[in-house]
């Protein structure tokens, strides 16, 4: 193990953690709007499959990665619009919605691939990397840290406007009513489902978008099935953030260094299966479940439908 | 995860059981009930499933024939499909009694999958020291008990804490799925074979075939699950309690009850009934687990669930079709070239379309008032 803290081990660490952490931070701070404005979506991890998907397909058939964003992000946006007309529009179940949502995108996206690529899984090209001047020649964080996608930096941007939105703007205040106490921002003559419908389209196209990394940067393929839970992680991460942003970042980072840690003592020479380093973000999270559980707080109005006049 | 209006499972169907106990309906109505919530989404399903595959270039007729004629129409692939049937029975019990209980158990795969492994492991090495039956009874008893304990985090953190047990419950599935897979790679290998996988209960020691056929006697045993725990739901003063429970928490502790008891009781009966339905595969049909094995059962059952409204009965009619659907349908990935996963778009419309059906049904309701 002397050998284990070189500047590659480190600098692969860091990497590693970076990589693992965006989808969820990107799924994250995409469910924490929705749990805000009274939404439990359980379908994101549907939105971010779907939004893997179809990222890697525009990347893949126009050859550019910020075309391939954009498609991830209008795959979870296509999710996102169905549970915004199902469970908000309609006021059904948004768990057995959720649920349907997800099965069904893993069958679909499966079946596409399948009837596309049959066994065949392609590569994109490694992508390029936006290397901030002087920070990235830094030795061992540098590369890591200060040489990333330029999509790295635009999540990392995404959480400081999602923390000023929800603190200083009405959009943020209505949004959070609309969680708390539908009937009062009716009453105050805000648009409850518009509102909310704003909130579950906006997670779809977080979560499309932590999918196209997680296909078209963090793999550089799509292999059916690969979202792997992820989009559940970040609905435990916007749990326990509290409806902070900054929270979520925190969080994903954690499990990020986590998943990379293992990663890394595996390439490192360590002798475990992979099924146990796959098993480390699930009991991580059932470890912060068990720890702090009691301390997550939820919007009141979650998971109810909202319909005027309704008791 | 303190919630002051929780959603439980209970509340989808509620409505229904409500109308039930509304008072008289014609027949006329109930039939078109019946239509609007059961028939009715079920041919939107297809439908809107058959519309995916001629978008994949599949003529949804040759498919749906084919899965007929492969399930239902040979004497074989009947007995294939009464075979199946066993673990999903197991499963739709294990999800009554945590649905009407208010508790959504959703990591019914988790728990399925180590029970399956407990019971792959013991019973091969149980053969020869204890006399047949035991060896059965001890695999389903050790799954039981293996699968309950998989649930005890969740119940704990639910009963105590008030930790939202969707996600607990999905993130020990993951778990669980992926323990199951290390077990039977590290633990209980079978050292005689390359290919990791347990140790093989022989034919003779599995449960026995039903007269002439090769149809499993798992299949009774999950018919009488079923079974019994729609009479412990709708006919005891337990499944009362549970009911209370699930239909209104807040009010069943006014009433005196016990809430963290029952669902620590809920969380345990129905995890135990997952981990037999992984039993009932394992001693009944494969005898021994291969790594990586997950056929992911658990998700799948929950439409059907909702279909028959948490009625036993309804649960098994629905689940012979079910069980002809995927028996079929795994003969058509070899066959026709259809993935397997297709089951999972069919699946997945039932869900949006069982939704619908019982928005439109509602919505009837209101303007009958």
């Amino acid at each position: 193990m002397g050998g284990l803290l070189t500047e590659a081990f480190l600098s692969s660490l860091f990497t590693g953690a970076i990589v693992a952490a965006l989808p969820m931070l990107l799924a994250g701070l995409g469910e924490q709007m929705s749990e805000k404005a009274g939404v439990l979506n359980i379908g994101i991890e549907g939105m971010m499959l779907m939004g893997a998907y179809l990222g890697f397909f525009v990347a893949f058939k126009t050859e550019s990665l910020w075309l391939g964003f954009l498609g991830g992000m209008a795959g979870g946006m296509l999710v996102a619009i169905i549970m915004a007309i199902l469970c908000v529009r309609l006021g059904l179940n948004q768990i057995v919605i959720g649920i349907g949502l997800t099965l069904g995108v893993e069958g679909l996206t499966a079946l596409l691939h399948h009837f596309q690529f049959s066994r065949t899984y392609p590569r994109l090209p490694a992508p390029e990397r936006l290397n901030i001047p002087g920070l990235s020649d830094l030795p061992v964080i540098g590369p890591s840290l200060f040489g990333r996608h330029p999509i790295v930096y635009i999540a990392l941007l995404a959480v400081a406007v999602m923390a000023i939105l929800y603190r200083r703007t009405n959009l943020g205040m209505n949004l959070r009513a609309a969680g708390e106490r539908p009937a009062a921002l009716d009453v105050a003559g805000g648009n409850v489902l518009g509102i909310r419908i704003f909130a579950v389209l906006f997670t779809g196209a977080m979560a499309g978008l932590g999918g196209a990394y997680l296909a078209n940067i963090g793999a550089g393929l799509f292999v059916p099935f690969m979202t792997g839970g992820a989009g559940f992680i970040g609905i435990v991460l916007a749990m326990l953030a509290r409806g902070r942003p900054l929270w979520v970042l925190i969080g994903s980072l954690i499990f990020g260094a986590a998943l990379s840690m293992t990663t890394a003592l595996q390439v490192a020479g360590s002798n475990i299966p992979t099924d146990v380093i796959q098993m480390l973000p699930f009991a991580a999270v059932m470890l912060v479940l068990v720890l702090f559980g009691r301390r997550a707080k939820l919007p009141s109005a979650l998971g109810a439908a909202y319909e005027r006049g309704a008791r | 995860m303190t919630m002051e209006k929780d959603i439980h499972p209970a509340a989808a169907g509620q409505e229904a059981n409500a109308a039930d106990a509304a008072g008289p309906a014609t027949e006329r109505s109930a039939f078109q009930r019946l239509m609007t919530v059961t028939v009715g989404p079920i041919v939107a399903a297809f439908l809107l499933s058959a519309i995916i595959l001629m978008l994949v270039g599949i003529n949804p007729l040759t498919y749906y024939g084919y899965i007929l004629e492969r399930s239902l129409l040979s004497g074989l692939g009947l007995e294939q499909t009464a075979t199946r049937m066993a673990p999903l029975l197991f499963l739709c019990a294990s999800l009554i009694i945590a649905f009407r209980a208010g508790i959504w158990n959703l990591g019914t795969d988790g728990q399925f999958l180590l029970g399956a492994v407990a019971s792959a492991a013991a019973a091969p090495l149980l053969v020869g020291v204890l006399p047949g039956w035991a060896v059965l009874l001890v695999g389903f008893a050790l799954a039981a008990i293996v699968g309950a304990v998989w649930s005890i985090i969740p119940a704990l953190l639910k009963a105590y804490q008030g930790v939202n047990e969707i996600i607990t419950t999905l993130m020990m599935s993951f778990l669980g799925v992926l323990l199951a897979s290390t077990l039977v790679k590290l633990a209980f290998r079978d050292p005689a074979t390359t290919v990791p996988q347990t140790r093989t209960l022989p034919v003779e020691d599995r449960l026995p075939r039903l007269f002439d056929t090769t149809i499993s006697s798992g299949l009774v045993w999950g018919l009488i699950a079923v079974l019994l725990v729609h009479l412990m739901m709708t006919r005891t003063s337990f499944g009362l309690r549970l009911r209370m429970v699930g239909a209104n928490p807040v009010a069943a502790t006014h009433a005196g009850l016990s809430v963290p008891l029952l669902t620590l009781a809920t969380f345990g009966l129905s995890a135990g009934l997952a981990g037999l339905s992984g039993a009932s595969e394992i001693l009944g049909v494969a005898g021994n687990v291969p790594a990586n094995w997950n056929p992911a059962y658990g998700l799948m059952v929950i439409p059907l669930v909702f279909l028959a409204r948490f009625h036993g009965v309804g649960a098994i009619v629905l689940v012979f079709f079910y069980s002809a659907l995927l028996i079929g349908s795994e003969s058509a990935a070899r066959r026709l070239g259809v993935p397997q996963n297709f089951t999972l778009v069919l699946v997945a419309s039932l869900l949006i379309c069982l939704g619908l059906g019982e928005y439109v049904d509602q919505h009837k309701r209101k303007k009958e008032r």
